[in-house]
Formats: C-alpha cells, sequence, structure tokens
C-alpha cells in the first residue's frame, strides 16, 4: 500500500501512509486509538475507499470495492469484535456463503468434512457440527481464523485478536499464527499488548495521528523506544514502568488493618463460580487473578447483584447486602465498569452528559424531574477531573475513542460517590495514553479511600497496581498474595496450579480445546 | 489562524437542508421539511384547503392518531412496539358506554382505568416474562377486540346520548375543537417527561442498551411497564373522544389499524424503531404529514387506493431519509 489518503468530511484519517507486507511475515501494526490503524485495515480490506493511493497485491495495482471483493482476493480481515452467526454451526460459519452444493442443494456431509479437515489441518481440535454461539471467546476467533484460510487468504488481518482470550488461549492463536505464516501467509496484527508484538511479530508499523512514523523489524528495537514512537514523546519523558501504577505499596500496607469494606463468603452461582471468599478494604486496590472461565467476572458481578448468588453471603462493612439486583448494590454504595464497554457499558445514541449521570440520576432529580444545572455542574467536574475529551458534553458517547467511553463511565459511578468500585477489564482495548490516566485515577481514588476490586487480565496491570491480589481456579479462590510475593510468576503458578505449563502451547492448545 | 482553519475546512455550501437541519435538531428535520412542502404545494394547488375551516378539520382528524402516537413514541424508544392501541380505544369507548348510566366522570374513569389495565399486562409480560413485545401486544389486540365487544353486549353498536361526554368529541374551547386540546396536552406532557425527567432518561437509556441500563441501576421493569401503561392511557382517551364523536361505541370499528396509523407517524417523524432515540414533536409532524396527504387527496377526489399508496411512499421516503449514514 503507498500513499494511502483517507479523509471524513473535513479530518484527514489517514495521510500518504505507506505498508508493504512481505511472505510470511508477521506485521504488527500498532499506535494509539485514533492514529488510523482500523482505517487503514478497512481499506485493504474493502471497506472503506481510499482518496487516494495504491494498493498493490502481489505487484498487481487492485481496487476492492467490497469487502468480498478483497475476500475473493485473499484478503481478509477477522475483527476483534467477532462476526459470527451463533446459531450455526462451525462447518455452516466456515462455507458460509460457499456451501459445497450437490444438485443446488448443500452438501452436508462434504460441507462438514471440508471443515473438519480444515480444522485438522489449523491443529483446532474443533467439531465441526458444534453451534457456533455454544462456544467461548477464542475458539470462535478460530473458526473466523478458520474461515480466513478457508478463502485462501493470502493477506490475514487480526484486529487485537487477543483482548478477550486468557493466557492459554493466547498461545494457541499464536501457535495457529506460526503455522500460518510458515504456509506464506502475510499477516497484519493489530495489538495493544506488547509481550505479543515481541513474541510473533516479525516487524512493526507504527501510526500516529494517521501519518506512518517508521516500519522497523522488531528484533533490535527496545520497547521504550517504541513506545516513544507510539507516543511521539522523547525517551527521557517516559516512565520506566509500563502501567502508572506508582507508590501504591505504602498506603496499602496502612490500610491492611482497617476493618474489610467489602466481604465475599462461599458465594457460588451458576456453574462457573462455586466458593469465593474474599475481602476488600478501603484505600486498597484488590486484584482478582484468573483465566478465563476461572470465575473472576462471575464474582464481580455476583457481589454486584448483576446476577444472582445461589449460595454465600455479601457484606458492605457491618451490613449484609447480598445483592438481589444492581439497584441494591448501587444503594449500598458499590459502583460497577463491566468488561464489555459496547454491551454492558455506554448507551450508544445518548450524549456524554446523560451516559455520565445515569447512575447518579437520584441525586440530581426532585419529584422526577432533572435539574440541568445540578447536572451541568456535575458533568464540568467529572469531565474535566478525568480528562474525558471531546467537543462538548452533548456529543454521543459512541463517537468518542473507547479510553474517552472508559472515562466517562468511570465518572458515571465516581459521580454516585460510591465507597467500593469494581473495575472488570478497566484497560482492556484502550490507547497506551488513556490506559495511563485511568490507572493512575484508580491509584489516586484508592489513595483518598475507595476500595476497588480490579479484575484484569494483564498481569503487569495486576503486579504494579494491586495491594494484594487473590488468584481464582475453577470458580475457587485457591491463592492470595500481598506485598513482596505479588509477582507475575507467582500469579501465573497459582492460575496454572498442576496444569501445564505455559510454555507448551501444542500441549495447551489439546487441553483448551479437547 | 482563523485564516488557515477556513481554508482546511471550507464551509459547506448553505443548502436549504442544511438550514433546516440547524433549525430542526435530530432526524425529524426530513419530516418538518416534507410538512412544510407538503401545506404549501396544497395551499397552492388544492382548492379550498387553505381555509380555516378545512385547517382546523385537519387538526381535529389528526388529534386521536396523535394521542396513539405519542404513547406508540414512548413505547418505539424502549425498543418495543405496541399492536394493542386499537383494541384498547375499542375497549374504552365500550365501557365508557355502559357505564354512562353512573356519571359521565365515573364512566370516563373507568373505561381509562379498564384500558390503562391493558398496557400494565402489556408491559408486565414484556418486562418479567421476556415475551417479546410485538408478540405479547399482538395477543392484547386480537383478545382486547373481542373484550370490547363483550362488555358492550355482544358487539351491539351501544348509542349515547350524554350531552357531557359527547362534548369530549365535539365541544370547543375557546374556537378551539376539544380532542385538539386533549391532543396538546397529551404532547405537552410527553416533551415534559422525556426531555425534563428521569422517567425519559431512563426510558431512552432502556432502549439505547438494556443490559447496560440495568446495570448502571436504571428501573427497567419499572419503565418498560409505564411506558406500556401509558401508551394505553392515551388510546384510552383516543377511544373516548371517537366514541364522543360518534356518538356510539362500535366495538368493532373503533380504532380499528389506528396500531397502523400511530407507527407509520412515529416512524414518519424520525423515531428509530430500533430504540434509544425518540422525538415527540417528529411524532406530530408525522402524524400531521399523514393527515394533511389524506385531506387533499380526498379533496382532489383521487381515489381512496391512490391515497395509500402515496401514504406507503411517503413512508418508505421517510425511512429511507433517516437511513444511518455510511461512510
Amino acid at each position: 500500500m503507498e500513499a494511502i489518503t483517507k479523509r471524513f468530511g473535513g479530518a484527514t484519517a489517514l495521510d500518504r501512509v505507506n505498508l508493504t507486507l512481505e511472505r510470511g511475515e508477521v506485521h504488527a501494526l500498532v499506535g494509539e486509538n485514533g492514529a488510523g490503524k482500523s482505517t487503514l485495515v478497512k481499506i485493504m480490506t474493502g471497506v472503506y475507499r481510499r482518496d487516494s493511493g495504491i494498493v498493490a497485491l502481489e505487484g498487481v495495482p487492485v481496487h476492492f470495492r467490497t469487502p468480498a471483493d478483497a475476500q475473493h482476493a485473499g484478503v481478509c480481515a477477522v475483527h476483534q469484535d467477532i462476526h459470527i452467526l451463533e446459531h450455526r454451526s462451525v462447518a455452516e460459519n466456515i462455507f458460509l456463503g460457499r456451501e459445497p452444493t450437490t444438485w443446488g442443494f448443500v452438501d452436508w456431509r462434504r460441507m462438514i468434512a471440508n471443515a473438519s479437515a480444515l480444522l485438522e489441518t489449523l491443529g483446532l481440535n474443533l467439531d465441526a457440527r458444534a453451534t457456533a454461539g455454544s462456544l467461548n471467546t477464542a475458539r470462535q476467533q478460530m473458526v473466523a481464523i478458520a474461515r480466513g484460510v478457508s478463502l485462501g487468504a493470502r493477506v490475514l488481518v487480526l484486529d487485537e485478536p487477543t483482548s478477550s482470550l486468557s493466557p492459554r488461549e493466547v498461545a494457541i492463536l499464536h501457535d495457529l499464527v506460526a503455522r500460518l505464516k510458515a504456509q506464506g501467509t502475510a499477516i497484519v496484527y493489530i495489538t495493544h499488548r506488547f509481550d505479543e508484538l515481541y513474541a510473533i511479530c516479525d516487524r512493526v508499523t507504527v501510526l500516529r495521528d494517521g501519518k506512518l512514523v517508521a516500519t522497523r523489524p522488531l528484533a533490535g528495537l527496545e520497547r521504550l523506544d517504541l513506545v516513544c514512537l507510539m507516543l511521539g514523546k522523547p525517551r527521557e519523558q517516559l516512565r520506566a514502568g509500563t502501567t502508572a501504577f506508582g507508590e501504591h505499596r505504602t498506603s496499602a500496607s496502612a490500610a491492611s488493618t482497617a476493618i474489610p469494606l467489602l466481604q465475599v463468603e462461599h458465594v457460588a452461582s451458576g456453574s462457573k463460580l462455586r466458593d469465593v471468599t474474599l475481602q476488600v478494604r478501603s484505600g486498597e486496590i484488590l486484584g482478582l487473578a484468573g483465566l478465563l472461565g476461572s470465575g473472576r467476572t462471575e464474582t464481580a458481578r455476583a457481589a454486584f447483584g448483576a446476577d444472582p448468588c445461589d449460595e454465600g453471603a455479601v457484606y458492605l462493612g457491618e451490613r449484609r447486602i447480598t445483592p438481589r439486583s444492581p439497584d441494591d448494590a448501587i444503594h449500598a454504595g458499590v459502583g460497577f465498569v463491566s468488561e464489555d464497554r459496547k454491551r454492558e457499558g455506554i448507551i450508544p445514541e445518548l450524549s456524554i452528559r446523560e451516559n455520565l449521570t445515569l447512575a447518579a440520576l437520584p441525586q440530581l432529580t426532585r419529584f422526577g424531574v432533572v435539574s440541568r444545572s445540578k447536572q451541568r455542574a456535575m458533568v464540568e467536574t467529572f469531565m474535566q477531573r478525568l480528562g474525558i475529551k471531546a467537543t462538548s458534553a452533548d456529543q454521543r458517547i459512541r463517537d468518542l475513542s473507547g479510553g474517552n467511553q472508559q472515562k466517562v463511565l468511570l465518572a458515571r459511578w465516581l459521580a454516585t460517590s460510591p465507597r467500593l468500585l469494581i473495575l472488570d477489564e478497566p484497560t482492556r482495548g484502550i490507547d497506551i495514553g488513556a490506559k495511563g490516566e485511568i490507572q493512575a485515577l484508580v491509584n489516586g481514588l484508592a489513595a483518598e479511600g475507595l476500595g476497588v476490586l480490579m479484575i484484569s487480565s494483564e498481569l503487569e496491570e495486576l503486579v504494579e497496581g494491586s495491594s494484594r491480589v487473590v488468584v481464582l481456579r475453577d470458580g475457587r479462590n485457591v491463592a492470595e498474595l500481598t506485598g513482596r510475593d505479588i509477582s507475575q510468576q507467582a500469579i501465573m503458578h497459582a492460575m496454572a496450579d498442576d496444569e501445564a505449563e505455559p510454555s507448551a502451547p501444542v500441549h495447551a492448545a489439546d487441553h483448551l480445546l479437547a | 489562524m482563523m485564516g488557515q482553519s477556513l481554508e482546511l475546512e471550507p464551509e459547506p455550501a448553505a443548502s436549504p437542508v442544511r438550514h433546516l437541519r440547524r433549525l430542526v435538531p435530530g432526524p425529524a428535520y426530513a419530516a418538518v421539511g416534507t410538512l412544510v412542502l407538503l401545506v404549501v404545494a396544497n395551499a397552492l394547488f388544492t382548492p379550498n384547503f387553505a381555509t380555516a375551516s378545512n385547517l382546523w378539520n385537519v387538526l381535529l382528524q389528526v388529534s386521536t392518531v396523535t394521542l396513539a402516537a405519542v404513547g406508540m413514541t414512548l413505547v418505539i424508544a424502549t425498543g418495543g412496539i405496541d399492536l394493542s392501541v386499537g383494541s384498547v380505544m375499542a375497549i374504552a369507548g365500550a365501557v365508557a358506554s355502559v357505564m354512562l348510566g353512573r356519571g359521565v366522570i365515573v364512566a370516563v374513569l373507568a373505561a381509562c382505568v379498564v384500558g390503562t389495565l391493558v398496557g400494565v399486562l402489556n408491559g408486565t409480560l414484556i418486562a418479567t416474562m421476556r415475551v417479546q413485545p410485538i408478540v405479547v401486544t399482538l395477543a392484547t389486540l386480537i383478545a382486547g377486540r373481542g373484550l370490547a365487544q363483550v362488555i358492550s353486549h355482544e358487539g351491539e353498536l351501544v348509542a349515547i346520548d350524554d350531552a357531557t361526554f359527547m362534548s369530549l368529541g365535539r365541544g370547543h374551547l375557546g374556537g378551539v375543537p376539544a380532542p385538539v386540546i386533549i391532543a396538546l396536552v397529551a404532547v405537552g406532557i410527553a416533551v415534559f417527561l422525556l426531555r425534563a425527567t428521569a422517567f425519559g432518561r431512563y426510558v431512552l437509556a432502556t432502549g439505547g442498551n438494556p443490559a447496560a441500563a440495568r446495570l448502571a441501576g436504571v428501573p427497567v421493569r419499572r419503565t418498560l411497564i409505564s411506558v406500556y401503561a401509558a401508551s394505553a392511557f392515551l388510546a384510552s382517551i383516543a377511544g373516548l373522544i371517537v366514541a364522543a364523536r360518534l356518538g356510539a361505541s362500535d366495538a368493532a370499528k373503533i380504532g380499528q389499524s389506528m396500531e397502523l396509523d400511530a407507527i407509520a407517524a412515529v416512524v414518519v417523524g424520525g423515531t428509530a424503531l430500533s430504540g434509544g432515540r425518540a422525538t415527540i414533536l417528529g411524532t406530530v409532524v408525522g402524524a400531521l404529514i399523514m393527515q394533511v396527504i389524506a385531506t387533499s387527496v380526498n379533496m382532489l377526489l383521487v381515489p381512496y387506493a391512490w391515497s395509500l399508496a402515496l401514504k406507503a411512499a411517503i413512508i418508505l421516503i421517510a425511512v429511507y431519509l433517516q437511513r444511518p449514514r455510511r461512510v
């Protein structure tokens, strides 16, 4: 791709960007949100049309008008939000629109055989007849990739493929990427996670504000230099750590003597949450670690009343609340930021103002009427305090970047003056700048006395941010780490226990997809 | 600095559409434009259209649809739909006609209570049993029509001769027909509810993203039951007005296909059927558009079948103009 330019209205989203992919290369595409990664990918895959520039595939200039055009030419994308027909089988999803037919009828047997063969060559132990919706996110992703491969993809774009995967599942994905690479497929890999970049990518292209900053081989490129390229800041301006949790430990040790703010006692719910007990004290950040499916999110939802507790009790301070609905928890002083911003966080059509004040409305209301002036004051306070970047408070929230959306959702809870905040993956899918700001904010809130229960699948974030870490496995709490014992190794050991080491991906593959 | 930014983003040429968009916020601009166009064209080409008596007649005609459509707007804003409004109108008319012997106030109150209960039933089934709104209200559409006929003595036409009651449909206040005043009051209250109250925000939040709304502490169930109750209450009043104008309760006919007229008004007015966005004033404009077409076609002696085709075309154009914009 050469000198690609794309404008939206008056704004230039891409300004003469070049990107060259070699056969059998894993090429990372990085940049903060709004850098133009998605736009570039969408032009590459025929979703958008470029305003100027050249796209050539194996030396031949091409003009993709639709994603189908691009797919026929062998350019496929697997998006962050997986597009899959949940009610159809794996095989149907893979061959959607290209079902093998006999006399005009779908040849089911052949389709399933072909799908099974394909899954096997990719090293995936998946049943082609299974309903796609019954698979977990990781497996759905594999199905989406398998579809791309079956289309004969020569260029495969993976847009944040690991944002909802556990470490073990990430290993399987990386294994698959390596196989495709060996077969000569060029892969564009978009991610926010540095570990992955260095683990599987050959070269990296950095975009910033719609412009090409650099394309470099990853071998020999220091992490700090890469961050500098992304942020456009000189090296000496950056902190040493990659997260913004800094001086928290001291305040945590002081807090450890206080009375527990939240007590979750022997809580069980559904099939995933079996028996979890934990405490959060005022002024501390309790990290909750565990693989996907270990019951992290379920614990948070049960404590907030989003899902019912079948057994056990939840106390806030002295009082037994065991919330039956989010409303109960909110009244008791608990806030909850879900891991799924789009589905369970934002109200897309409403403005920043309405989204921000939604949970605090009862405080702003007299006889059912919302006080405009109080609402405006609240919105101004929090937009300023959290540094929410928007043209105005009336802007629709869906037009904001992920980082700013997340800040609005945090503000939604801070506006209710909560005693406890439950954060499920608070920095997922957010650019580095906003990530740091959110981490620093959470840190500051805890220092002011707020209790925080933080779920994260980024071990770095847990290690640097938490004063204590509780590790879950199979719906039970299996370890608690404090002070110096908190390390990535210790957490991983507790998460994995007697299971296979995460450094053996092929083995792990059998385990996960069995 | 100024000069530079002007060069980079030249102000787009001010077209009439753009002006309108600035005057009328949101997706309702297309509806307002259409209405203005229709009225001007009719004033020029349809004989006797632009007379005071005819314009009053348009407003009188549109008032019952407006009542039903305002309730429908609230329901659609939550991502639902209410097919039962026509049947609720018939129920209200039937209840009032058999209760008139006990006084006008009792009759009107009883009609509103029974009608609203149908809405509460709709809302409860939808909010707690998680049955799809279209299924629940289709059931009450069918059952409600039957109930109305049972109430009015096996579907007989029940004549009404109470002058006070009939003034609901035929009376005037300061030269303005009573139905128009009632519709205006309802519109005013609905606009206030949607813009100024917590309830209004809960409606939009529930329609925009029910899962997120619940987690933010929005009383989703209560909100859903409320909008269906409101829709049925407004339909009850519309039913009373129709019965009063007819001077009879005709359980088989009152409010027939009203649900479709109401939905058409809402859609033409710019409220998204997917929920989360709503404009009451747009709905009023939508109802007016449909009525102006019906009236003018009638005055121009165009066959009824053609007027239906015209209505259909207007609906499609309105939806086309409001489609989500792509890049």
